[in-house]
């Protein structure tokens, strides 16, 4: 029984906020950039799933657990785990294997077959058939096994706790733990799908067209996967399954207590300065725009300073290649995207809350 | 298939029939127009008249809270969450009206006795009985109501009339009835 605690315990305090999502970041680095090859062969991806499998299967003898991984509404993420595990796995694969190919000389894997045309019906209208029918049976079987997780009727007083939104939107939710709702709520999603819908326009970079490759296309994988697993799925993992009531962040095997109690004391920017480090002799100035001036120059900077660094040091190629414009706003793009997990470890190791904070007008970042 | 292929058929404009002439088309266009505007202008206005119910189930905007020494002091009272959605603290010097709507995202926090602060299950923000928030990432203190004596002696809340911290209102003596 020692055992399983200790083992229990290690995991819990493993799945703290800032040590998984690290691990995650250091993880996912090392396989796209060093273990790239060794993660593309067929039985790391069977290692993986049983793992992921037996994982699950052996955890469920914890109840706490077993109530969080059976809950209706979280069954389908669970599922959703293992297809994100299988696809990302067949895509590093297929560019695994055009790389080698293309380093040896040779044609990619799909140039042959693209060019042999096949005809609609019945090649893909049959398949397609097949598929829907497929899809089909599995809502049906979905549908009878869960139970719809409907619950009391909506009552204005009454918030559930924790109030948890719909699982796709975990990821926002998360979000919104760090930023402003107008930042998180707003310009972020905004910006996540402006930023989707230029990529054509920004990306002119013709490698990759109708075919897997890593190496001819390094920085737009690498910082789409960074974007959909780790800002995306890991977040909605987070909100999912580790987040419990008063949205305290519980460990797997952790039962959801409503009275744990977590120190979150959180300080802005300004009050850092004049508080902390006593500019001014401590005292906070009346003018707001005075008062947060630190946290506009911070904000401003980092735009900057971001933008001049990826201009002439880490994207040299690329400002060269794209031009003034896209780069601009590929920068900017970037730059914004990295704002999140930023801001998240800010919080996580000195409680900044916001770097400029305007309660006074809604203006927080 | 026996015709050639560069003897293609003359078109046929339609003609125009008599008597239309183009100021008689024109008349009709802006009859057309008209009628079309007024439908389309009568039908928003009956669209707007739905923002406008018949009945409202909303409570009162003011009401009494009973006498003062109903709320104990050093106390968070819940009694008029559900109804009016405000928590009413008394301290040593007198009590203050609470809204319940969190300021980060407008969900509704819990009052967690055992810890002595208010915690919203939506993204974790946390106030002191005061108000101050303090945890999580809503930008600014809860906001009062104001607060007064009623002739018969009860305590009235006035929800209409709203102070926030941060803009300094909490020094307006109405946002805070003195207890002698």
């Amino acid at each position: 029984m020692h055992i399983v605690e200790l083992i229990t315990g290690t995991i819990n305090s493993l799945c703290q906020p800032s040590l998984l999502f690290t691990a995650a970041v250091i993880v996912f680095f090392l396989v796209l950039f060093k273990w790239r090859s060794k993660f593309a062969e067929v039985r790391t991806i069977i290692w993986i799933e049983v793992l992921m499998a037996a994982f699950i299967a052996v955890s469920m003898l914890h109840p706490t657990f077993r109530d969080i991984v059976t809950k209706p509404d979280n069954v389908p993420i669970v599922g959703m785990l293992f297809l994100i595990a299988f696809f990302t796995w067949l895509a590093v694969s297929k560019m695994v294997k055009n790389d080698d190919r293309i380093a040896a000389g040779q044609d990619v894997e799909n140039k042959k077959e693209a060019k042999e045309l096949v005809f609609t019906w019945p090649d893909l209208v049959f398949s397609e058939f097949l598929c829907s029918i497929a899809v089909w049976v599995g809502l049906v079987v979905w549908s009878i096994l869960l139970k719809a997780p409907l619950e009391e009727p909506a009552n204005p007083v009454e918030t559930p706790n924790p109030s948890k939104a719909p699982w796709y939107f975990l990821g926002l939710q998360e979000m919104l733990v760090y930023y402003d709702p107008w930042l998180a709520g707003v310009v972020f999603p905004g910006l996540i799908i402006v930023g989707l819908i230029l990529v054509p326009y920004i990306d002119i970079n013709p490698k990759g067209n109708g075919y897997f490759t890593f190496n001819e296309r390094k920085f737009s994988i690498t910082s789409f996967l960074f974007g959909f697993l780790i800002l995306w799925i890991l977040l909605i993992v987070y909100g999912t399954f580790l987040r419990g009531p008063n949205w305290n962040f519980f460990g797997p095997y952790e039962v959801w207590d409503i009275h744990k109690l977590e120190v979150l004391k959180n300080v802005n920017l300004s009050e850092y300065i004049y508080r902390e480090f006593r500019l001014l002799g401590g005292k906070m100035p009346e003018n707001v725009l005075v008062r947060e001036f630190f946290g506009f120059v911070a904000v401003i900077g980092y735009f900057v300073g971001g933008i001049w660094l990826l201009q002439n040091k880490l994207l040299k190629e690329f400002y060269e290649k794209l031009g003034k414009a896209r780069f601009y706003i590929l920068a900017f793009l970037v730059l914004s995207m990295a704002s999140l997990p930023i801001k998240m470890f800010l919080r996580w190791t000195i409680n900044l809350k916001y770097i400029v904070a305007i309660p006074e007008a809604f203006f927080n970042i | 298939m026996a015709e050639k292929k560069d003897s293609m058929p003359a078109p046929i404009f339609p003609e125009a029939p008599e008597g239309v002439s183009r100021r008689t088309f024109l008349s009709w266009v802006s009859v057309g127009w008209v009628a079309f505007s007024a439908a389309m202008g009568a039908s928003l206005t009956a669209v707007g008249r739905f923002f406008f119910p018949n009945i409202t189930f909303e409570p009162p905007q003011q009401f009494k809270a009973g006498f003062p020494d109903e709320y104990a002091v050093s106390k968070v009272d819940e009694r008029f969450k559900k109804r009016y959605g405000v928590w009413i603290v008394r301290n040593e010097r007198g009590l203050y009206v609470l809204s319940t709507v969190c300021t980060h995202l407008g969900c509704t926090p819990n009052w967690l006795e055992a810890e002595g602060k208010f915690k919203c299950p939506c993204h974790g923000s946390g106030y002191y009985p005061t108000g101050i928030n303090f945890e999580g990432p809503a930008p600014r203190p809860l906001e009062r109501f104001k607060v007064a004596r009623s002739e018969d002696g009860q305590i009235l809340v006035d929800k209409t009339a709203k102070y926030q911290y941060e803009k300094g209102q909490w020094e307006d003596p109405a946002a805070f009835l003195e207890l002698a």
